[in-house]
């Protein structure tokens, strides 16, 4: 049976999926504390099915302020990767990396910003190629985005995008911690509903 | 005051007597504000996309495009009193939140939906007497009806009245 909908997917395509985020978000948690140099641990990753008010509600409320990057997915899967930080965590990677701080968005130098993409590249990437390797996918990622600003008004642009699929959004949600508790990120993975489809297909789940 | 009535995505909603309407971080997204002064009837709807006419799904909820909420927020608003003439729109929003989306398909759709919204205004002839569309910026947007006033509110910018 082919999907068409989010709300589809069977159990075992939704513990496929939650595999997939556990393996990726192990690799990117690597990756991050190979850049930092930092322990960094990672909760098991929660799948989602939800309406955008309810997912913006699990990010902690449309107001909450997040470091968002946003990256595209290309290839094979199709879709959005986005990061979420927080600003403790923004704040904790500038410091071991550059030893600056974490203002305002609009005060942060171009080293900064440069700094913060580039550890959602190199997250993304280590994400990315542990699905690829799972599965025998090809997926590029292009390059990244990054905003500081209200979690819904992110989210908005994910929701519009597939708006015109569904009205419900596919989270793969993976919380990255800290030894210091006040940081916290998300990583969001956001296939298209066919790339979902050729996912299962390549795991032999498409039945 | 009592607790302002939030208006989600999508979604639309009436107040008057002095209750205030709230739409939260709006992004790419448009919050469209009606009031009649006399009536002080105020009216929100929160947008997502320009037009319903590129939808096939045909249970998909009509609030969420631009041509198709704002009159059914009018729609609601002359039922409960106001009147069409004394109608003026103030609207916010329709930011590119990340800057550099032309891989995905997604480029531009603040200013198609803020161009979407105007338009629709304009061939219900309601006057758009404040804005503040575009940037890169999210918007929360509080609505009152005693005065018709629209406050924005931003993380990085700060927060002013229209």
């Amino acid at each position: 049976m082919a999907l068409k909908d989010y709300g589809d997917l069977n159990e075992y395509q939704l513990d496929a999926l939650k595999e997939i985020g556990n393996i990726g978000s192990g690799n990117a948690a690597t990756a991050l504390s190979d850049m930092l140099e930092r322990s960094v641990s990672i909760n098991v990753p929660t799948i989602k099915v939800l309406d955008y008010n309810s997912a913006v509600e699990s990010l902690g409320g449309p107001e909450t302020i997040l470091v968002g990057i946003l990256l595209g997915l290309r290839g094979d899967i199709q879709g959005m990767m986005m990061f979420l930080l927080n600003k403790e965590f923004a704040h904790n990677v500038l410091n071991s990396l550059l030893g600056t701080e974490f203002g305002e968005l609009s005060s942060l130098d171009d080293m900064s910003q440069s700094a913060i993409l580039e550890v959602g590249n190199i997250m993304a990437a280590s994400y990315v190629n542990a699905i690829a390797s799972l599965t025998g996918l090809k997926i590029d990622i292009s390059v990244p985005n990054m905003c500081f600003d209200m979690a819904g008004a992110m989210m908005s642009v994910p929701a519009i995008y597939y708006a015109n699929i569904s009205d419900k959004i596919i989270l793969i949600e993976d919380e990255f911690g800290h030894i210091n508790k006040d940081m916290s990120s998300h990583i969001l993975l956001i296939p298209e509903v066919e790339s979902l489809q050729r996912i299962m297909e390549s795991l032999g789940l498409d039945s | 005051m009592s607790k302002p009535i939030v208006v989600g995505i999508s979604d639309l909603n009436i107040a008057q007597k002095g209750d205030v309407l709230v739409t939260y971080a709006l992004g790419s997204c448009v919050g469209i504000c009606l009031y009649d002064p006399l009536s002080k009837i105020a009216g929100l709807s929160h947008i997502m996309l320009p037009t319903i006419a590129d939808f096939s799904n045909s249970n998909t909820v009509r609030e969420k495009f631009a041509d198709a909420a704002i009159e059914i927020l009018l729609q609601k608003m002359l039922s409960n009193g106001a009147m069409k003439v004394r109608i003026r729109a103030k609207i916010a929003g329709g930011a590119q939140m990340f800057s550099n989306l032309s891989n995905l398909s997604l480029a531009g759709i603040g200013e198609r939906n803020v161009i979407a919204v105007k338009q629709e205004l304009y061939r219900l002839r309601i006057p758009v007497v404040a804005e503040d569309t575009g940037k890169n910026y999210g918007r929360t947007v509080y609505f009152d009806s005693d005065e018709g006033i629209m406050r924005v509110k931003s993380v990085n910018m700060g927060e002013w009245s229209f």
